[in-house]
């Protein structure tokens, strides 16, 4: 009961936030209700008892990566909504195009999906153990893989950003 | 649930008692340190300062500046006490008398501190002051470097703990005290307590990282537009900041709870009053000690420079925090 409950409000706050995000002119505010999307999705895994997952929501991507764009938002100071006003032209377009065939991608995915009875039966697999040992054994080599890649992006960003002399 | 709530209100006055304290104990420590009385007037001893400051503070007029965001102006003193106090919640007092003992315990903590830095940002990018400004955006670069830090140093505490108390929820932090029935971990593992316990320095704003206020440079940095008692939440954040921190430190480094010699007290056997007691008393004292390490270091220590911060963080701990828990780790693995 409480478990429903708890799913719709973080639910329709979830997405109306993240509504908000897109419809907002002032970037600070994006910002700010972004994060608040991402306390309510960490909120929503604490309902299915996947605490680790909820706390590592919270910490890489409200608490490190929104940082970073708060960052970027203060030091530019953007504030002014013209300035981000889009003109149309043809990406806008092709935007709106991908943006249908990525929904209509996930409704595919989303047909043979079926519910878990409740939470219940989801206890196992949050826990920080669980997922450690997945990682360590059955997923290492993804794992080794994904630790390659941001390897290369850093590196890609640094040299981007480094001046040549 | 009844005894829950209870508890967490006793665990919240107790609590902001301190930090009204630790203003008081703050300026009669920087006062002895710098040879003069400090505030000695209000009561005995000065001892009703923090009420007067208080009161002060309450009846202050409330000044927003002009094209200053008024929402979020408001939201961000709300936020910074709310994220202090939702903190709380984790520290293990004593035995069984902790409001939320979570089996992500100090993950939990962590998360609390990361996000900590949204008050501190809102209320510099809202004050439309460029001082405020600039305290804002240097505490959120920095909350950044010095999580990495303290996240490494961290990981080194969970090792020690599975290896002392095999089979326990490691990231509990009962489980962590209990691992250090033996020996504390600041004994085993002095480096990743010294890296835990300059991050906290940085992670709490403290001199000498206190870049988000720096009166020097910033007049008061990001909150150099708040008055009343909006002014006076940020303080109450701080020192409560202060306590968690400290209580953080205790936990994972020096045995939390537990006094020395309890096997020979048989402590366990106690009821349970006389052991809470015993546990809140050692919890408080040593948590009360680190508090009082902060405010030696802040009247002690001149400030850093921002880029020697940086420099400190990213080139120095980062990588001294990384041998250290592949050290341990290793050295963990040959004695298993």
């Amino acid at each position: 009961m409480v478990e429903t409950v708890l799913f719709w409000v973080l639910a329709v706050l979830s997405i109306a936030t993240a509504l908000a995000v897109i419809t907002n002119r002032n970037p600070m505010y994006s910002v700010l209700l972004l994060v608040v999307n991402f306390f309510c999705i960490g909120g929503l895994y604490l309902t299915l008892n996947a605490e680790f997952i909820a706390v590592i929501q919270i910490i890489v991507y409200a608490g490190a990566i929104m940082v970073l764009f708060l960052f970027v938002v203060m030091l530019l100071n953007l504030g002014s909504e013209k300035s981000l006003e889009p003109a149309f032209d043809a990406k806008k377009g092709l935007a709106f195009l991908l943006g249908l065939a990525f929904l209509a991608e996930m409704l595919v995915a989303m047909k043979d999906f079926s519910a878990i009875g409740s939470a219940k039966e989801t206890f196992e697999y949050g826990k920080v153990e669980k997922i450690g040992l997945q990682l360590m054994t059955q997923y290492v080599y993804p794992f080794e893989m994904i630790s390659v890649i941001l390897l290369v992006a850093l590196i890609g960003a640094l040299m981007i950003a480094k001046k040549y002399n | 649930m009844l005894e829950t709530l209870i508890l967490a209100l006793i665990v919240l006055f107790v609590m902001i008692t301190l930090a009204a304290y630790t203003t008081y104990a703050e300026r009669r420590i920087c006062a002895f340190m710098q040879q003069r009385p400090g505030p000695n007037r209000v009561g005995p001893f000065g001892l009703l300062q923090p009420a007067a400051d208080g009161l002060k503070l309450l009846l202050k007029e409330n000044i927003v500046p002009a094209d200053a965001n008024k929402t979020i102006h408001f939201i961000a003193p709300v936020i910074t006490v709310m994220l202090a106090v939702s903190a709380l919640c984790i520290l293990p007092f004593a035995r069984g008398v902790q409001v939320f003992d979570a089996n992500i315990g100090i993950l939990f903590t962590l998360a609390i501190a990361s996000v900590s830095v949204y008050g501190i940002s809102m209320a510099g990018w809202a004050s439309n002051s460029k001082y405020a400004l600039l305290g804002g955006l240097r505490s959120s670069a920095q909350m950044i470097s010095y999580e990495l830090s303290m996240g490494i140093s961290i990981v080194s505490v969970i090792l020690l703990t599975n290896h002392f108390y095999p089979g326990a929820e490691y990231l509990r932090l009962t489980s962590i005290v209990e691992a250090q029935k033996d020996v504390w971990f600041i004994f085993i593992n002095p480096l990743g307590f010294f890296i835990f316990l300059v991050c906290a320095f940085a992670e709490t704003n403290r001199a000498p990282f206190d870049f988000a206020e720096a009166e020097q440079e910033l007049v008061a940095g990001f909150h150099t537009e708040y008055t009343g008692m909006k002014f006076g939440s940020f303080f109450v954040g701080e020192y409560m900041n202060l306590w968690i921190a400290s209580g953080i430190i205790t936990t994972l480094f020096v045995g939390g709870y537990r006094g020395p010699f309890e096997e020979m007290l048989g402590v366990a056997n106690w009821d349970f009053i006389k052991q809470t007691a015993w546990g809140v008393s050692w919890f408080l004292g040593k948590s009360a000690f680190f508090v009082f390490v902060f405010i030696w270091v802040r009247w002690t220590l001149p400030r850093f420079k921002y880029n020697q911060l940086m420099n400190i963080g990213w080139r120095y701990f980062l990588p001294l925090s990384i041998l250290n828990l592949m050290v341990i780790a290793l050295v963990l693995n040959l004695i298993q």
